[in-house]
């Protein structure tokens, strides 16, 4: 990056100390995701029963649940269940949907009309029971789940690739590399991919937040990780039963995801916004 | 001078016909990869069922057997799919095999309590989101409008189960105002339709706004101001009725979002409904039940979509609907 651009994007995020902030909160989940030994040094499955339902302290940031197991840790090691998720249900609507609007947008009509009708189906059903069908059929657990939230999001993502594909699929440039004899999975990856491929990613940035609320509201059905393991939805399930005695068990879990999806959201809004003005 | 073909509302048949009949394309194709998803992704749903949901299990081999000719999972699949539709065509949705009731009976006893809350959480989305909207663009103090245009950004952002435990922590226990628990009457309703009515509303107040915002850039609107009309007259009588068709449209794909969100809520609050169906068919893996709700579901989303485009007309005069061919 040359000086003027490091210059510009300094101004750009000191205007937007909001969106610093968010950046930040990602951040410090996907570190907490892969090394939550910086966060915490305690053992998020080993409990002190002396120490149950202790109230949020400075020894406890987030208190302690029935066990006497530390919630903060729990909730730091529970980023990895989650995000992982959360990741893995966005590859599989950006991939599988991608994959599907490149085809529909480039192969011709009536590719793209049986392909856009079996969209438009996905999309009659809603989302959540799209994706509890899925977990019925497959069964239980982060993986299975997070599978399931992706492929409920799999039409978004080929409408966009659909659109951007028959955007740039009759530019000029494209036709000068089909007419020059380049073969059709030639021009299709190097021309019409990387062209179309924009608007697909930053609708993935977008979906983020929504795949983490979607993730962890399987979880919280049950449907996630086996429950000694700390995922988010599963955290803020089980705090449900000492609601009247214990509040922070649900609370502080569901206020992490709560400022962790705003903060997804708002570096999602960010892409959106800066293409907007790009173009 | 065509006009409208005669109709003040500016539908015609035909095309109200052709909506129809395309909505029921559309279902049997959703029902359809209902069944290919439950049947034709990897798991052996009649082991799982034997062993009496998702836990491992020993279930015999001949039990096993004896179990898959019972529901007729033996035949090809092909042979399944044809008594199924056939069958689904009457309504008949085959027999839960958790509990052994008609799939249908189980559903017509859920649907009602949670087509209630639906509704219930969608008026008061409109409501609520309608009402920030309109606030946040007529204020004139540059703060309150820019307070108010940043809360549906945190209401899109709360996972809707937390909501919903936080208003029973506030609501049920601190102060002991609702009941936490159950479907007790219209007093039972209010903290579930408030729980699933956030994300909504916040997704209508961002949408009306943004609109509303373009909408009072617009020429006409200082035209009527300079004639003389009342800032909140052209707020409301111009500027909304053209900011709503876009809101409008988010009211008919939210039906979707709340009915997904409907299935969480009953869980939170213990209420009987559909939600509280779908999750214990999930649990147990009743194949019949879930085909049965998502179809089902899958219809009242449907049906709400067509009623949204039927209604744009009525909103604003110059859509004819089905006449696009004349002007293109």
């Amino acid at each position: 990056m040359s000086r003027a651009g490091a210059g510009r994007l300094v101004r750009f995020l000191l205007r937007r100390p909001g969106l610093v902030g968010s950046v930040l909160v990602v951040a410090a989940a996907v570190l907490a995701a892969f090394w939550p030994g910086l966060f915490t040094s305690r053992d998020p499955l080993r409990g002190e029963p002396a120490e149950n339902f202790s109230p949020p302290s400075t020894r406890h940031w987030f208190g302690t649940d029935e066990l006497g197991r530390d919630l903060f840790s729990r909730v730091v090691h529970g980023a990895a269940l989650s995000l992982k998720g959360t990741l893995i249900a966005v590859a599989v609507a950006f991939v599988v949907g991608g994959v599907l609007g490149l085809i529909a947008g480039y192969a011709g009509r009536r590719v793209d009309g049986v392909l856009m009708r079996a969209v438009d189906v996905l999309l009659s059903i809603p989302a959540l029971f799209l994706s509890l069908a899925v977990v019925t059929a497959l069964g239980y657990g982060t993986v299975r789940v997070a599978i399931a939230v992706g492929v409920a999001s799999v039409a978004g993502f080929a409408r966009v690739a659909r659109a951007e594909t028959l955007r740039v699929r009759h530019a000029d440039f494209v036709e000068a590399a089909r007419g020059s004899g380049g073969r059709w999975y030639r021009v299709l990856v190097r021309h019409v991919l990387p062209n179309a491929a924009g608007p697909v990613v930053v609708l993935a940035a977008l979906d983020f937040g929504a795949a983490v609320l979607a993730v962890s509201a399987l979880s919280f059905l049950g449907y996630g990780a086996a429950p000694p393991a700390p995922e988010w939805g599963t955290l803020i399930s089980s705090g449900r039963d000492y609601l009247s005695n214990a509040w922070w068990l649900s609370t502080l879990p569901g206020l992490t995801v709560a400022v962790l999806v705003l903060s997804a959201n708002r570096i999602g809004r960010a892409f959106n916004g800066e293409r907007a003005t790009e173009r | 001078m065509t006009g409208r073909m005669g109709t003040d509302t500016g539908l015609t048949r035909g095309y109200v016909l052709r909506r129809l009949a395309q909505a029921v394309g559309v279902l049997w194709a959703a029902q359809l990869a209902t069944f290919l998803i439950l049947n034709l992704l990897p798991g052996d749903p009649v082991s799982t069922m034997a062993a009496g949901g998702l836990q491992t299990g020993q279930v015999s081999p001949d039990r096993l057997a004896q179990l898959r000719a019972q529901y007729g999972f033996d035949r090809p699949l092909l042979v399944q799919y044809g008594d199924y539709l056939g069958h689904a065509v009457r309504g008949e949705f085959g027999d839960s095999v958790a509990s052994g009731r008609p799939v249908s009976s189980i559903i017509a006893a859920a649907l009602p309590s949670t087509l209630g809350l639906t509704a219930t959480a969608m008026a008061l989305a409109v409501l609520v989101g309608g009402g920030l909207a309109l606030a946040a663009t007529y204020t004139d103090r540059r703060w309150l409008r820019q307070l108010l245009l940043s809360l549906p950004a945190a209401g899109i952002s709360l996972p809707t189960f937390w909501t919903g435990l936080m208003l029973v922590q506030l609501l049920s226990f601190r102060i002991r105002l609702f009941p936490a628990f159950g479907n007790h009457g219209l007093r039972g309703l209010v903290l579930p339709a408030l729980t699933l009515a956030v994300p909504a509303a916040a997704l209508i107040a961002q949408v009306l706004a943004r609109s509303l915002l373009s909408e009072l850039d617009e020429p006409y609107v200082t035209t009527a101001r300079a004639k003389g009309a009342r800032r909140r007259r052209v707020h409301l009588r111009h500027a909304l009725r053209n900011a709503a068709i876009p809101a409008l449209t988010v009211v008919g794909l939210l039906v979707g979002q709340t009915l997904s969100g409907a299935v969480v809520v009953e869980t939170v609050f213990s209420r009987d409904g559909l939600g509280r169906v779908t999750s214990a068919a999930v649990a147990a893996q009743d194949i019949p039940v879930v085909q049965g709700v998502v179809v089902v579901v899958a219809s009242v989303f449907v049906l709400v979509s067509l009623a949204v485009d039927l209604l744009y007309p009525l909103l604003d005069r110059r859509i004819v609907l089905g006449a696009q061919a004349r002007f293109a």
